[in-house]
């Protein structure tokens, strides 16, 4: 489970497939692909020839979620390599989609984040997006000072991977970066930075 | 009322320094022994001369330095300006009531004369006479916020209004106490106060935004903040927290009268009429310890505040590692006799 009470960080309130939508958008990775499939559990299959599923295994891979999502038949299944072909895919999809397309995220923080940043360019309501959080709880954070970002961190501190300050992972997140901020730690007296605790498994 | 602007720094050699009366206008903020949060807002009306409640955009001998030391941010770090597209009208609305408020209130520096949508703005300490177009950003070099708060002192976020709350949508944000513009920008409310301790528990920004949301145009309302500073530094964002960070390792009994700052924020917000949006000066004062002391009832005052606070308010301001210095060097200045009410000098 994510850190409760962060003011900053919208609410991942789960899935809820919209039965009165005209178009289901899922977009999903690693263990977000168990978000839809407990959907089908409790809604039925119904819905699924109108949707369109993309995932990302991630870290995943091992326990084959894409076999069991293309089994369940939607009407279109795609599986991205890596992140970056997924986004160029998603605005594809966005570009073209129709009034009545609900979009539903699943899987860790720091992919929701970057998925709602393109949904959120498109100009959909980040109100009316669903998402899910799923897997580990490993933070996406931005470097405060020289604004670079990290993916899956799971310590506090960590070493930024683009200007080496050990960084606090502050409990602060902004939706517009998807992260969360990242602050010198040992900025009054360098070299006194204590040792990385695993704090996002 | 002609004044002599200071020539001075607020980084490397530190010259920045208060003129006898600019102490005595200081907006101490501490109207009684002892310190809460508190959504201590009231209305931005004129206050008593020779107060920097006087005027309700106030211009003070630091100008000309402070707009110096603006300049030098932005040339490092663009990001601390910054405005979303749907924010344009809500510019002009500054641009318009910095202008207004500068010109009427210090006619020897600052002059606008409108014909039409066409405006000429003279600001003579800076040296600039321009004419443009209100309405078009190209007949602007910067785009108007950007252009108008680089000629006005204190920070300033201008906040949108929707869904029932507040959106920090732009903003030129470089005398800030550790927080960041480029983070924050498109949160609301809640969001951008998150990481503050207490208050939410205990209500203040339920409070704060409900009040906020009902903001009359023409009636501003405004309340004061704090925190301390070691040197009197503008700068104290997060961005260059590893560069200013140090400092604080540098206060020693010795030389804590002239180190350590109390820096005063007075917040004012204001409707803008047009765009419905607000427009929110975080306007930034600074006092050396030694200058503080030299107001016997803020001396007194002061030791007894930062012995009251709480330690989550402690830790929030910074103030961690030097707080038992500034408690033990004020310390002789209070002789234990009562302070009178209020926030102004006996």
């Amino acid at each position: 489970m994510l850190v409760k009470g962060i003011k900053s960080r919208p609410e991942y309130k789960g899935l809820d497939v919209d039965r009165h939508a005209k178009r289901h958008l899922f977009v999903l990775e690693g263990e977000g692909a168990g978000a839809l499939t407990d959907q089908v559990e409790v809604k039925g299959r119904d819905f699924l020839e109108k949707s369109e599923i993309l995932y990302l295994p991630a870290g995943a891979a091992p326990k084959a979620y894409d076999v069991s999502l293309q089994a369940l038949s939607p009407d279109v299944f795609w599986q991205a390599p890596t992140l970056q072909p997924m986004l160029f895919r998603l605005r594809a999809c966005l570009e073209q989609a129709r009034m009545g397309t609900r979009l539903y995220i699943s899987g860790t923080e720091g992919f929701i984040g970057q998925i709602m940043q393109v949904a959120l360019e498109y100009g959909m309501d980040f109100n009316s997006i669903h998402t899910e959080h799923r897997g580990s709880t490993a933070r996406r954070v931005q470097c405060v000072h020289c604004k670079g970002i990290t993916d899956n961190v799971t310590t506090s501190p960590f070493s930024c991977t683009h200007c080496a300050l050990p960084l606090l992972v502050r409990d602060h997140y902004s939706r517009r970066l998807g992260a969360f901020q990242g602050v010198n730690i040992d900025a009054e007296e360098p070299g006194t930075a204590p040792q990385p605790e695993e704090m996002f498994p | 009322m002609t004044i002599t602007f200071r020539s001075e720094t607020f980084r490397d050699d530190f010259t920045f320094r208060n003129s006898l009366a600019n102490i005595r206008r200081f907006p101490f903020p501490f109207d009684r022994d002892e310190y809460m949060y508190s959504v201590n807002m009231e209305p931005h009306v004129r206050g008593r001369k020779d107060t920097i409640f006087e005027n309700l955009i106030d211009v003070d001998e630091h100008y000309v330095a402070e707009m110096q030391d603006r300049a030098m941010v932005l040339k490092e770090d663009p990001l601390r300006c910054q405005a979303l597209p749907h924010m344009m009208t809500a510019q002009w609305d500054v641009l318009e009531l910095l202008m207004e408020h500068q010109a009427q209130d210090y006619p020897e520096h600052f002059t606008l004369t409108k014909d039409g949508d066409r405006w000429r703005w003279i600001n003579r300490p800076m040296g600039i006479d321009d004419t443009f177009t209100f309405g078009d950003p190209s007949t602007l070099p910067y785009p108007p916020m950007e252009y108008i708060t680089r000629q006005a002192q204190g920070d300033f976020c201008i906040v949108d209004q929707r869904d029932n709350n507040l959106w920090m949508d732009a903003g030129m944000v470089t005398t800030q106490a550790d927080w960041s513009l480029d983070f924050d920008i498109g949160m609301n409310f809640m969001e951008w106060h998150g990481p503050v301790p207490l208050a939410h528990q205990i209500g203040v920004f339920d409070r704060a935004l409900k009040f906020l949301l009902n903001l009359q145009q023409g009636k501003p309302t405004r309340r004061l903040n704090w925190t301390m500073t070691v040197n009197p530094r503008l700068d104290t964002s997060p961005e260059n927290y590893h560069k200013w960070g140090p400092d604080r390792l540098t206060v020693t009994p010795e030389n804590v009268g002239q180190k350590m700052h109390l820096r005063v924020e007075l917040q004012s917000l204001w409707r803008l009429p047009r765009s419905n949006a607000i427009l929110f000066v975080i306007r930034c004062y600074l006092i050396s310890l030694d200058e503080l002391v030299t107001v016997p009832k803020w001396a007194r005052r002061l030791p007894r505040v930062l012995q009251s606070l709480p330690p989550e308010i402690i830790d929030y301001k910074g103030l961690t590692r030097n707080r038992p210095i500034m408690i033990d060097w004020l310390a002789k200045y209070d002789d234990g006799a009562p302070t009178s009410a209020g926030i102004f000098p006996d």
